[in-house]
C-alpha cells in the first residue's frame, strides 16, 4: 500500500462533514499557462475539493468535443507534460492541502520516462494519476511503479465492469475509484441519478475506498445528485466550455475567463455541499 | 515449421505483446469488449466450421486464389530480376482488405453484433466493411477524415451505394489516426451492439495477430503459386506499409525461410526530412491506438501529423509486429516519396497494363534499386495490394501542381 496522500486525508475529513468531494477537472495549460495557473490557484477558494488536471494530448480518444479541444487550446499555447508538472509546483507554494490528480494518456507520461516523471511529479506536489489507457492489463507500465512511488494510482470503473472484472480493476487502485457513469466519452450523455446510486453501491460491496462519479455531470443539481449517492461528483466538460466561451474571437483568455470558471464552481460547490447522503458510510 | 523455439511466427504472447511492441492500451470501458473479442476469435480458430465457410466466401465473392501474374514488360525494363505481382487487386471490393474484413463480419455474425464500425484512411477498407456488411446484413458505419473524403470520393459514394453511412470526421488532421479515434469514441458509446472492424495490423490485442491472420492467405497462395512456377521460393518479397497488413499478409508466411529477403516499403512522403508518413524511419516506439509501436511525435509525446499522396499510408504509426520485426532486423524497411510513387503508378500502367493503387505504388518504386543489376533467376513478388481506379483524380490533381509550381 501507498502512504497517506492528500487523497486519502481529504476523503477522511469530508467523510467527518458528512459530505461528498466536489472533484474539478481542468486542462492544464488551457488556454495558455498564466491563465491555467491563475484558474488552478482559484479552484480551491471557489469550492472544489479535489483538483484533477488534465495533461492534453493530440489523440484524446476518450474525450467528446470540449476536452479534445482544451487539449489542442493547450498545445497551441505550448502546454506540455514538463510545464503541467511546473503548474503544480507553481500551485503548491500557495497550498500544500487540496489533491491534484494528474489525468491523461500514457504516451506522454511513457515518452518523458515512468521513472523521471514519477520522481519529478511526487517532487511536484502531484498526488494521483488517472491514465485512461492504461487497464488493469498494463499495471507494470506505470500503475505499480506509481504505487512504489507513493502516488495513487487511481482506476476507471465502468458501466462495462461487471462484478467478475471487478476485483482486478480495484486491485491496485488507491486513493479512490473513479466511477464512469455511462458508456460513452467524457462531455457526452447524462447519466441517470438512480443507476449510479446502484453502481455505487455495487463497487462499495467490493472496496473500502472512496467513490467518484464522473462523465456527463454538467450543472449544480447533477453534482447534487450524484453527490447524495456517491463520495465525489467530478466536473470536467462544463468547465472547460466555460473557459472556452469566456475567450476572445482570438481564442485568447479575457478578464472574465478565470471568473467564468470560479463562477461555476461556486454553483457546483453548492450543489454538492447541499446533497443529503444517501449512501451508508 | 517444426522448429517452433526458432519461428518467427509464434508470436504474439498471450498478452499480445511481440517483443516490447503490442499490448492493450484502451480504456476500462472498452476492455471487456477487446476479451470478448479474442475469447470469440479463438473459439472460431478452432472451429473448423468457421474456416470452411470463410474459405466458401474467399473462393466464391471474393473471388481467391488471386493470379501471381509475371509482370513481363516492367521485367524487361529492369533488365534484371524477374517479377511477379500477387494481384490482390484483383480481389473483389479491389483490394487484400476484403480478406481481413470477410474473417471480422463473420466473427461479428457469431458474437450476434448487428452494428459494425470501420475506420478508414483511402476507403478501401471502408469499402469492403460496407460490402461485407451488405452480404451479411449487418448496419454499417465508416469514419473517415474529412480531407480523406474529399480526396477519395469514389470510395465514398461506393459505401454509400453499398448502404453504409459515411461520417466525415473533422477533428485532428481529419485522415486515418483521426477516423480511428472517432470509431474507438464510438465503440465505447455503443458497446453493446457494436463490432469494431479494424482494417489493419494495429490496435490492441487481438487485432494485430487477428487480422495478419486472415490476411496470411495472401502469403500462402503466393508460397503455392511461386513452387508450381518456378519450382522454389522467392529470393525477394516487397510490399507497401500503412499499417502493414498487406505486407504482414504476404510476409507472415515467409519469416522462417531466412533465404528469402523481405522488404517494407513505408511512405516517405515529401521526404523523410519533410512532412512523411514513415514511422519507422522517422518515429520511435510509443503508444496510441492501443498498441505500443514506432509512432511519429514530438518530443512531448504529442502525436504528429502524418502526410503521403496515398491516403492508405497516411497514419503516424505501425502495427506493432512490423516494430518487432524492424528491430530484430529480419525484414528490411525502405522508404519511398510522393514523387517516386507516382513515377510507379505511371510506369506500372504504361507498361503492365496494370493501374495500381498509390499504396503498391510505393513498393513498385523500389524495384529500381531491388530488381535491376539483379541476375535473372533472381525473383521477386511484389504484392499489388489495391487497384488504382480510386487514385485518378488525386494522382490528376498531383501531376496539375507540380507543372503549375
Amino acid at each position: 500500500m501507498t502512504a497517506v496522500t492528500r487523497i486519502d486525508s481529504r476523503f477522511k475529513a469530508l467523510a467527518g462533514e458528512g459530505r461528498a468531494a466536489l472533484v474539478t477537472f481542468i486542462t492544464a495549460g488551457d488556454p495558455d499557462y498564466e491563465t491555467s495557473l491563475a484558474i488552478l490557484k482559484a479552484l480551491p477558494k471557489a469550492g472544489a475539493d479535489i483538483v484533477e488536471l488534465g495533461v492534453p494530448f493530440t489523440d484524446a480518444m476518450a474525450d467528446g468535443p470540449p476536452i479534445q479541444a482544451a487539449s489542442l487550446r493547450a498545445l497551441a499555447g505550448g502546454q506540455s507534460l514538463k510545464k503541467t508538472i511546473a503548474m503544480v509546483r507553481a500551485f503548491r507554494e500557495g497550498d500544500n492541502t487540496t489533491p491534484i490528480v494528474l489525468m491523461g494518456y500514457y504516451n506522454p507520461i511513457y515518452i518523458y520516462g515512468v521513472e523521471t516523471f514519477l520522481k519529478d511529479a511526487k517532487e511536484a506536489g502531484v498526488d494521483g494519476l488517472i491514465v485512461v489507457d492504461l487497464p488493469p492489463e498494463e499495471d507494470e507500465e506505470l500503475c505499480l511503479p506509481a504505487m512504489k512511488a507513493g502516488i495513487n494510482f487511481i482506476r476507471l470503473s465502468t458501466p462495462t465492469t461487471d462484478d467478475k472484472r471487478l476485483p482486478a480493476v480495484l486491485k491496485n487502485t488507491s486513493g479512490f475509484v473513479y466511477y464512469v457513469s455511462i458508456a460513452g466519452v467524457s462531455g457526452a450523455a447524462t447519466p441517470e441519478a438512480s443507476k449510479v446510486t446502484e453502481a455505487v453501491a455495487r463497487i462499495k460491496r467490493h472496496t473500502a475506498l472512496p467513490i467518484a462519479v464522473g462523465f456527463g455531470l454538467k450543472t449544480p443539481e447533477h453534482a447534487r445528485a450524484i453527490a447524495s449517492g456517491a463520495d465525489g461528483a467530478v466536473v470536467g466538460s462544463a468547465l472547460v466550455e466555460a473557459v472556452r466561451t469566456s475567450l476572445d474571437e482570438q481564442g485568447r483568455a479575457t478578464a472574465g475567463t478565470v471568473k467564468a470558471v470560479t463562477d461555476l464552481v461556486t454553483k457546483l460547490s453548492e450543489g454538492v455541499r447541499s446533497a443529503r447522503r444517501q449512501a451508508a458510510e | 515449421m517444426s522448429d517452433r523455439v526458432n519461428s518467427l511466427r509464434t508470436g504474439p504472447d498471450e498478452r499480445g505483446h511481440f517483443g516490447i511492441f503490442g499490448g492493450r492500451f484502451v480504456a476500462e470501458t472498452l476492455m471487456p469488449l477487446v476479451l470478448d473479442l479474442e475469447r470469440a476469435y479463438e473459439a472460431a480458430k478452432q472451429d473448423s466450421a468457421f474456416k470452411k465457410e470463410m474459405d466458401y466466401h474467399l473462393k466464391h465473392f471474393v473471388g481467391r486464389p488471386s493470379p501471381l501474374y509475371f509482370a513481363e514488360r516492367l521485367t524487361a525494363h529492369f533488365g534484371g530480376a524477374k517479377i511477379y505481382f500477387k494481384r490482390e487487386d484483383l480481389n473483389h471490393t479491389g483490394a487484400h482488405k476484403v480478406n481481413n474484413v470477410l474473417g471480422q463480419i463473420m466473427l461479428a455474425k457469431r458474437m450476434n453484433k448487428p452494428r459494425v464500425i470501420a475506420e478508414t484512411g483511402a476507403g478501401m477498407h471502408g469499402v469492403a466493411t460496407a460490402t461485407l456488411c451488405a452480404k451479411f446484413g449487418l448496419q454499417c458505419v465508416v469514419f473517415m477524415g474529412a480531407v480523406d473524403v474529399a480526396r477519395q470520393e469514389p470510395n465514398v459514394l461506393r459505401m454509400r451505394a453499398l448502404g453504409a453511412e459515411v461520417r466525415p470526421v473533422e477533428s485532428g488532421s481529419k485522415t486515418l489516426k483521426d477516423a480511428m479515434n472517432e470509431a474507438l469514441r464510438d465503440w465505447v458509446t455503443n458497446v453493446h451492439d457494436t463490432f469494431y472492424c479494424i482494417g489493419t495490423v494495429a490496435g490492441p490485442h487481438p487485432y494485430p495477430a487477428m487480422v495478419r491472420d486472415f490476411q496470411c492467405v495472401i502469403g500462402d497462395e503466393t508460397r503455392t503459386q511461386i513452387m508450381e512456377l518456378e519450382g522454389r521460393l522467392p529470393n525477394a518479397l516487397v510490399a507497401c506499409i500503412g499499417g502493414g497488413s498487406n505486407a504482414m499478409g504476404l510476409f507472415h508466411p515467409f519469416l522462417d525461410d531466412r533465404d528469402v529477403a523481405i522488404y517494407g516499403v513505408e511512405a516517405a512522403g515529401h521526404g523523410l526530412d519533410k512532412q512523411h508518413a514513415a514511422s519507422l524511419a522517422g518515429g520511435r516506439p510509443g503508444v496510441l491506438h492501443g498498441n505500443r509501436t514506432y509512432l511519429l511525435m514530438n518530443e512531448d509525446g504529442q502525436i504528429e501529423e502524418a502526410h503521403s499522396i496515398s491516403a492508405g499510408l497516411d497514419y503516424p504509426g505501425i502495427g506493432p509486429e512490423h516494430s518487432w520485426l524492424y528491430e530484430i532486423g529480419r525484414v528490411k524497411y525502405l522508404s519511398a516519396t510522393d514523387d517516386e510513387a507516382l513515377a510507379a503508378f505511371q510506369l506500372c500502367s504504361r507498361l503492365e497494363g496494370i493501374i495500381p493503387a498509390l499504396e503498391p505504388s510505393h513498393a513498385l518504386a523500389k524495384l529500381e534499386q531491388l530488381a535491376r543489376g539483379k541476375p535473372k533467376d533472381h525473383i521477386i513478388v511484389v504484392n499489388l495490394s489495391g487497384r488504382g481506379d480510386k487514385d485518378l483524380a488525386s494522382v490528376a490533381s498531383y501531376i496539375d501542381k507540380k507543372i503549375s509550381a
